[in-house]
């Protein structure tokens, strides 16, 4: 399995939509095949359109706010005394965090197909509270799919979808988590597809989903190209690039631009959540071995029993609660060009405090899995190693957990 | 050449005068046991007979169907248990179609040829797959056509007549038209004249092909849909498990006397 060069990694897939000839596709009722292929046109029309990628970037500095802040964490660095930590605050963004990137394209394309509902899912409540802030902002009318277990441990985010007009679809079939909101939100797309735009909150789902959203969240990586060389006049010979990876929407984002390097100069390393430490529920498909299977509409590695029933995940994060995961990441994991590990919820804890301790940054559950990797990593490097963690999305959602599991928030 | 089951079962009703009576349930559903009862006992009453395979991501299924499906697997059935209903109940009624029914994941994991031998070892007639659309199902159509068992292609509101024409081409003995926009069991929100007018468009396009109307028909709607070549009635038996635990009565009785109610509506 090869990456090519010259050729953006979303558009690597073949005609049925596989990448590396077994992951993706659009595995889809036939209902929707119609939605999807009109979605897949107006897509692909936009995106060589001059005024529609114009519309974007002004939303993205002028709303979302780009670019989002690349600083270095001066005392992490001197306290692991080993590699220079950098990190990329996309929970800087308007709303806190990098789902505001695929919701504002979203909702730019429903506008575009003259489509007045527009539907997602959501498992920590950022993609959900994205979409519903866009679809405020631009005029749509907004439901939101979440797991019932999800709407009470991430409220400050159902209170803040709310308030933007949003519904919140409360699901409560299986695990009640993100897994199953996804699966709601689908059923719901199926039985009203002529009225009603829908967006799929992670890089995951039937392929175009997959596209939009990697499309979407490039950005980080755009904004970070330019201020790596502002920073080092270069891209540095050993640069790690760390992320948590749950869908992989911010990962894949923030990794793009810089697919074209030598995987010796620039490192992609994705750290999914490995669940409570004694559990044996986990979120990390790619780093524990799952087989390929079919789930929302995209064949991936997927946690499953040996029959094909999708299990259920367990983390402390939300975000990252999924048994499945992009087909762009299983592509990038066969085709040797990212590597993947993964943080238990207590490395991700343990990692929050010591990043808090230090510096003027709250990084929310999901990127403290990122912290833990990074953490561990540093001192064994030399100071010429950097290591940028994209520090995803704010912890101000987070602050019921954090309170009860750390006592103090 | 020897007529398949499900050609016989539609030139049968035909010869009466009546549609298809297609009838849906979930392996496993209340029970094991319950499950293949029900099926022993409605195949008198019914013409073709669809049996899910569970999945737990269902993602073209409403609420009742899901049920079903929870119930199910909350019991243990799994896709073993599945053939083997499915192979007692061919036993019993040899020449009672029987499609399978269920999402793509299953028989990924089976292997495509272990999972058509299980099919042939129970004497399953027909597979439907809820998420393997064409043009992507091409290659296993064929693959099921080499054992003699029917995939059913499906049509939907949103298909092109363009689309229509390439699928009913590589289509086999069954076609399914899906009534409305909807998951399985919505209510019917699109008037059956108007679910009429797009069949009798499709019949154009073949009209030897058998075609067979479901998603949202019960009791009461039925009959109004009858000129079809078959009616396919899913949620309304699994709702009717559903109500028959809930009042502490037998669903096999139950779910029986449903499917007469429907045969007669139709004849």
């Amino acid at each position: 399995m090869k990456i090519k060069k010259n050729v953006p990694l979303i558009d690597q897939h073949d005609k049925n939509g596989f990448w590396g000839g077994k992951f993706g596709g659009s595995f889809i009722p036939e209902t929707l095949k119609k939605p999807v292929e009109d979605l897949t046109i107006l897509f692909q029309k936009l995106r060589r359109d001059k005024n529609f990628i114009k519309k974007r970037d002004y939303y993205f500095k002028n709303w979302v706010g780009s670019p989002t802040p690349f600083i270095k964490l001066e005392n992490l660095t001197e306290h692991l005394g080993g590699a220079q930590i950098w990190a990329k605050v996309v929970s800087e963004a308007n709303g806190g965090a990098h789902k505001i990137y695929n919701a504002t394209v979203h909702c730019l394309i429903a506008k575009r197909a003259g489509k007045k509902h527009i539907v997602g899912d959501t498992g920590a409540g950022y993609a959900g509270k994205m979409l519903s802030m866009a679809a405020k902002k631009f005029g749509l009318k907004c439901k939101i799919f979440m797991g019932a277990k999800d709407i009470k441990r991430q409220k400050p985010n159902c209170d803040a979808m709310r308030k933007n007009g949003a519904e919140i679809v409360p699901v409560y079939t299986g695990s009640q988590t993100l897994v199953d909101a996804v699966s709601e939100c689908m059923r719901h797309w199926v039985s009203n597809c002529d009225s009603t735009h829908m967006a799929v909150g992670s890089t995951v789902g039937p392929n175009i989903f997959v596209k939009i959203c990697g499309w979407s969240t490039s950005q980080i990586s755009r904004e970070l190209s330019i201020q790596i060389k502002d920073e080092f006049l270069k891209i540095p010979e050993k640069l790690k690039l760390i992320n948590c990876v749950g869908g992989g929407s911010s990962s894949f984002g923030f990794w793009n631009e810089f697919m074209h390097y030598k995987k010796k100069q620039v490192e992609f390393i994705g750290v999914e959540a490995g669940g409570p430490k004694n559990s044996k529920k986990h979120a990390a498909p790619l780093t524990y071995g799952s087989k390929i299977g079919i789930l929302h509409g995209a064949a991936q590695y997927v946690n499953q029993s040996a029959e094909g029933q999708i299990e259920e995940t367990e983390s402390i994060s939300a975000g990252l609660d999924y048994p499945g995961v992009s087909p762009l990441h299983c592509f990038l994991k066969d085709a040797k060009r990212a590597r993947y590990t993964a943080a238990s919820d207590e490395e991700a804890l343990r990692a929050y405090q010591l990043v808090t301790k230090f510096e003027n940054l709250n990084p929310s559950l999901e990127p403290s899995h990122a912290f833990a990797e990074a953490i561990k990593l540093a001192p064994k490097l030399n100071r010429d190693t950097v290591i940028i963690v994209n520090s995803c999305g704010d912890a101000q959602k987070d602050r019921d957990i954090l309170r009860q599991r750390l006592g103090k928030f | 050449m020897t007529i398949s089951p499900i050609n016989l079962a539609f030139k049968n009703c035909k010869k009466e005068k009546r549609p298809a009576l297609i009838t849906f349930t979930v392996a496993g559903d209340n029970t094991k046991k319950n499950s293949f009862k029900i099926l022993n006992s409605i195949a008198k009453h019914t013409d073709i007979l669809e049996l899910s395979f569970l999945h737990n991501c269902p993602i073209a299924d409403g609420g009742q169907i899901q049920n079903s499906t929870y119930r199910a697997l909350k019991n243990g059935t799994t896709l073993k248990d599945t053939f083997q209903i499915a192979k007692k109940f061919k036993k019993n009624n040899p020449n009672k179609p029987l499609i399978l029914m269920g999402y793509y994941n299953l028989i990924y994991q089976s292997g495509e040829n272990s999972f058509l031998k299980n099919c042939k070892l129970s004497k399953v007639d027909g597979l439907i797959v809820v998420d393997l659309p064409w043009p992507e199902n091409k290659k296993f159509a064929k693959k099921c056509k080499k054992k003699s068992i029917s995939f059913v292609q499906l049509l939907s509101p949103t298909t092109s007549k363009e689309r229509m024409k390439k699928i009913i081409k590589d289509s086999h003995d069954m076609i399914y038209y899906i009534s409305m926009l909807s998951t399985t069991g919505g209510k019917l929100k699109v008037s059956p004249k108007i679910i009429l007018e797009n069949y009798d468009k499709i019949k154009r396009i073949n009209n030897s092909k058998n075609l067979v109307i479901g998603f949202g028909i019960t009791v009461k709607t039925i009959s109004a849909l009858k000129k079809a070549d078959g009616l396919v009635v899913g949620s309304a038996l699994c709702k009717e498990i559903s109500n028959s635990l809930n009042n502490g009565q037998n669903p096999v009785t139950n779910v029986t006397d449903i499917v007469k109610k429907l045969r007669k509506k139709i004849s």
